[in-house]
């Protein structure tokens, strides 16, 4: 987030302005799509979802030291059907990736991606050469970011999640793959 | 709480086949051979002054000639340390009798060894897969295990 501007009260990376009304209520001037997209980017909640030792670095983001909420990536759900971020922590096995195909479905559009290390980007460096082991999350649901290191630090996935927002802010809001189409001449 | 050689000595009686040796750890290393396994542990597990009643590690060995079973047991009582190993010769089809009927966590475990390295397990109760799905073909963690879609082979 930017500073806020004295005079007007309003982050100075909100996507618009804001003009005095004169009478003491103001006037917003913007574009909706770069406003959805400016809200979506910073309310990021994501699934509390982690699959090994990635996880413990996840739960140190967000917890008071690092603490993601200053970012904007506030409350982890519990629940697929009310989080818009899976950030896959740790390996997915041939076992879990069912479940994580099935999670990613019931997440409800928009939704966003983040691999956060290197099981989840490419199998990673202990035992991707097995049986059960499934080399890199992107053959089962689309990645947005990709966060590499063993584990990432957090500062690392901050940054992850800043690139997220980086990549919402600048995306078409009615392009996204899976969005509700014709929504304009309604259903 | 007996030493290593005092162990040997009680266990010897009646076994004149067992091979001892010690492997610079603090356990005391034992071979027994197949056919004598269940009248072995049953002797140790139920005798007053071992009372080895229970098994905290039951896992297996794919060697190139044999597979070996390792069962690493403890008395609650008076806590002492065993190691038990068994080798199968039989690398087709290797067979050991089950110890679920004197430990009964040795039936999971068994069913894991099964899945993973194939070894039949005698008069077991229930000898089904554990983890993996009961239509998979083969025992992935042996050495000869092949799998063209996920594993490079490394030779």
């Amino acid at each position: 987030m930017g500073e806020l501007n004295p005079q007007l009260k309003y982050p100075s990376d909100f996507p618009g302005q804001i003009l005095p009304g004169g009478n003491g209520g103001n006037i917003v001037i913007s574009k909706l799509d770069e406003l959805i997209n400016w809200s979506r980017a910073n309310s990021l909640w994501p699934l509390t979802f982690a699959t090994s030792c990635c996880a413990i670095e996840m739960m140190a983001t967000g917890a008071s030291k690092h603490d993601w909420s200053r970012f904007g990536t506030e409350v982890a759900r519990a629940s697929a059907r009310q989080a818009d971020l899976i950030i896959i922590a740790g390996t997915i096995v041939n076992k879990m990736a069912p479940v994580l195909k099935r999670l990613y479905d019931q997440m409800a559009e928009p939704k966003f991606v983040i691999a956060m290390g290197a099981c989840a980007i490419s199998g990673g460096p202990f035992y991707y050469n097995s049986y059960s082991v499934v080399k890199g999350a992107d053959h089962v649901i689309p990645v947005d970011v990709y966060v590499p290191g063993c584990p990432p630090r957090p500062e690392a996935l901050l940054y992850g999640i800043m690139q997220l927002q980086e990549k919402i802010k600048s995306s078409n809001p009615k392009a996204r793959r899976g969005a509700i189409t014709k929504f304009e001449e309604g259903f | 709480m007996k030493t290593n050689e005092e162990i040997t000595n009680a266990i010897a009686t009646g076994f004149p086949e067992l091979e001892f040796y010690e492997e610079g750890s603090d356990f005391l290393n034992v071979f027994v051979p197949n056919e004598q396994l269940l009248e072995f542990i049953d002797k140790i597990r139920n005798d007053k002054d071992l009372l080895f009643d229970y098994m905290f590690c039951l896992t297996c060995v794919d060697w190139p000639d044999h597979f070996q079973m390792v069962y690493h047991l403890e008395s609650s009582q008076h806590g002492h340390r065993l190691v038990v190993k068994v080798k199968l010769n039989d690398k087709e089809n290797p067979k050991v009798e089950t110890l679920s009927k004197i430990y009964r966590t040795a039936e999971l475990h068994e069913r894991e060894v099964y899945d993973l390295f194939g070894v039949r397990f005698i008069n077991h109760p229930d000898l089904r897969r554990l983890f993996l799905t009961d239509d998979w073909i083969g025992h992935p963690l042996r050495k000869d295990y092949v799998d063209e879609i996920n594993i490079i082979p490394l030779k």
